[in-house]
């Protein structure tokens, strides 16, 4: 089957970014991730799709540890990034999100203005010493997330100003500026129309140059377009993991041919 | 197709795909056992019914393409949906290819039969319609079963069509050089071994789409040998 390995070969760099193993998570008495193996290769974008429920979403938060926050929630099993436990009790989490960013699925920029919705991260985590440090930082985050020219002359204008799909590459110019290794994306374009869907799909192909992208998405067409490579989540389990182009036309697991043809879910 | 769509529509769709393939399918049968029946009995009626029927052939496949790009962009199918899809699309433009190859040895049966000889001529066609025949029942029923357990035989078989395609070549050769007057209805009788042989590769070509729609993989090692008739020259002819 090596004639359908086209996108393969661009990925000469596959290196493991992120190493889970044996993840489960209990929400109270639900068992919502049962035991997950997967590793995320570096610089790729890896779609998680599956049925509402499968528990992609919870697995996302579990690699930047969001799931801390719910109190009910307990996490098991290793996640190594780059080959460190995240879960070790000596990682501040607040260091971990600042490498492990987010973008959420309702864009929710901060009720500031545009240029103080990116410095926001980048001064707590003292990444600038200076105003001129932190414009370049504005520049080159708005530059990276395809927002710069619409931006450039507003930046001072409330960031809840812009459209939805100017609010969500806010949001992703957000998470870059604070220069992370990983983002991870929670169905990013569900609110957006056809154009600005578009428009993050285009960001998102730029962006895998430099980050490894992790996008959870219940759109079969956009796992199919921007990803390299596919895990398919059923009942708390990863039921398939794999490139993205054999996923899409000759799937190894009935449940991901019936999920991603529309037979159940 | 095992389990349904949510989306019944999306279900009737590729029914409708399939049951216009298999019918298509039929309709191309028919018409290559009618165009060699007509030619091997000098039956000029039935071969103009093959000509005219070529036309179901015609709108057939314009209703399948029509159907397939409505599909695609209505449901933009993955996986095996896809691949049934691309399939019909394949396979459509190879039946109506044989429907016009068939009917191209029909529209020559009234020539031939006009010559006497020509009669004599034709057993050795006969056969290889027979052949062809055989090929495109096989691909179509491994279509409808959506099995490609009997494919590889199709593969077989194409070579076994091709070697006697080629020896109906020199056998006609032979015919024109022992007698000039011969060669008009040698040279139409050639063109239709030469049809013939083309529905066999059109069966090759189905058994193909057929192994990808149900695997999902290129048939392994497909090399079918050409005909070797390009090689044959009055210096063989001893």
């Amino acid at each position: 089957m090596d004639d359908m390995r086209g996108v393969a070969a661009g990925q000469d760099t596959a290196t493991t970014k992120i190493s889970a193993r044996g993840v489960q998570v209990h929400y109270g008495t639900n068992h919502a991730l049962k035991d997950v193996d997967v590793d995320i290769l570096d610089r790729a974008v890896t779609a998680f799709i599956g049925p509402s429920g499968c528990g992609k979403s919870t697995f996302l938060r579990c690699l930047n540890r969001m799931n801390d926050t719910v109190s009910s929630a307990k996490v098991s099993g290793k996640i190594l990034l780059e080959g460190e436990d995240i879960y070790d009790p000596r990682v501040d989490p607040v260091q971990l999100r600042a490498k492990v960013g987010m973008v959420f699925q309702k864009p929710n920029p901060f009720p500031k203005s545009i240029y103080d919705n990116i410095v926001y991260g980048p001064r707590i985590h003292g990444l600038a010493k200076s105003k001129a440090d932190l414009d370049i930082i504005v520049e080159k985050s708005l530059r990276g997330a395809g927002l710069w020219e619409e931006a450039k002359d507003r930046l001072q204008q409330p960031g809840t100003g812009l459209s939805g799909g100017q609010q969500q590459r806010l949001c992703i110019a957000r998470a870059i500026a604070v220069s992370p290794e990983v983002i991870l994306m929670d169905e990013p374009c569900s609110a957006l129309d056809p154009i600005a869907t578009a428009k993050v799909e285009e960001l998102i192909s730029e962006l895998r140059q430099e980050y490894t992208i992790i996008i959870v998405t219940h759109s079969m067409q956009q796992a199919a377009r921007v990803s390299q490579r596919t895990a398919m989540f059923h009942l708390g389990d990863i039921v398939e993991v794999g490139e993205t182009e054999k996923m899409f036309t000759n799937p190894s697991e009935k449940r991901t041919q019936d999920y991603i043809t529309g037979r159940f879910g | 197709m095992p389990t349904q769509h949510t989306t019944t529509v999306f279900d009737e769709d590729m029914k409708f795909l399939a049951h216009k393939i298999a019918e298509m399918g039929g309709h191309a049968e028919r018409m290559l056992e009618h165009a060699v029946r007509a030619l091997v009995e000098s039956d000029i009626h039935l071969a103009r019914r093959v000509v005219s029927d070529d036309v179901i052939l015609d709108d057939a496949q314009n209703i399948i393409d029509d159907k397939s790009v409505l599909v695609i962009a209505q449901r933009q199918p993955v996986a095996s949906d896809l691949r049934e899809v691309f399939a019909a699309i394949r396979i459509s433009t190879d039946l109506e290819r044989i429907g016009d190859l068939a009917k191209n040895i029909a529209k020559r049966v009234e020539l031939i039969s006009e010559r006497a000889q020509g009669v004599r001529l034709v057993r050795g066609i006969e056969h290889l319609g027979d052949l062809a025949l055989a090929q495109v029942k096989e691909v179509l029923d491994a279509y409808g079963a959506r099995s490609t357990a009997r494919l590889n035989m199709v593969r077989d078989r194409d070579d076994e069509l091709d070697a006697m395609y080629t020896s109906i070549f020199r056998e006609l050769l032979t015919y024109m050089m022992e007698d000039p007057r011969n060669i008009t209805t040698c040279t139409h009788l050639l063109f239709c071994a030469k049809n013939i042989e083309r529905i066999g590769d059109h069966a090759t070509n189905i058994a193909e789409a057929v192994f990808y729609m149900v695997e999902g993989s290129k048939m392994p090692q497909f090399r079918p040998k050409d005909d070797e008739s390009h090689k044959v020259g009055l210096d063989s002819q001893g």
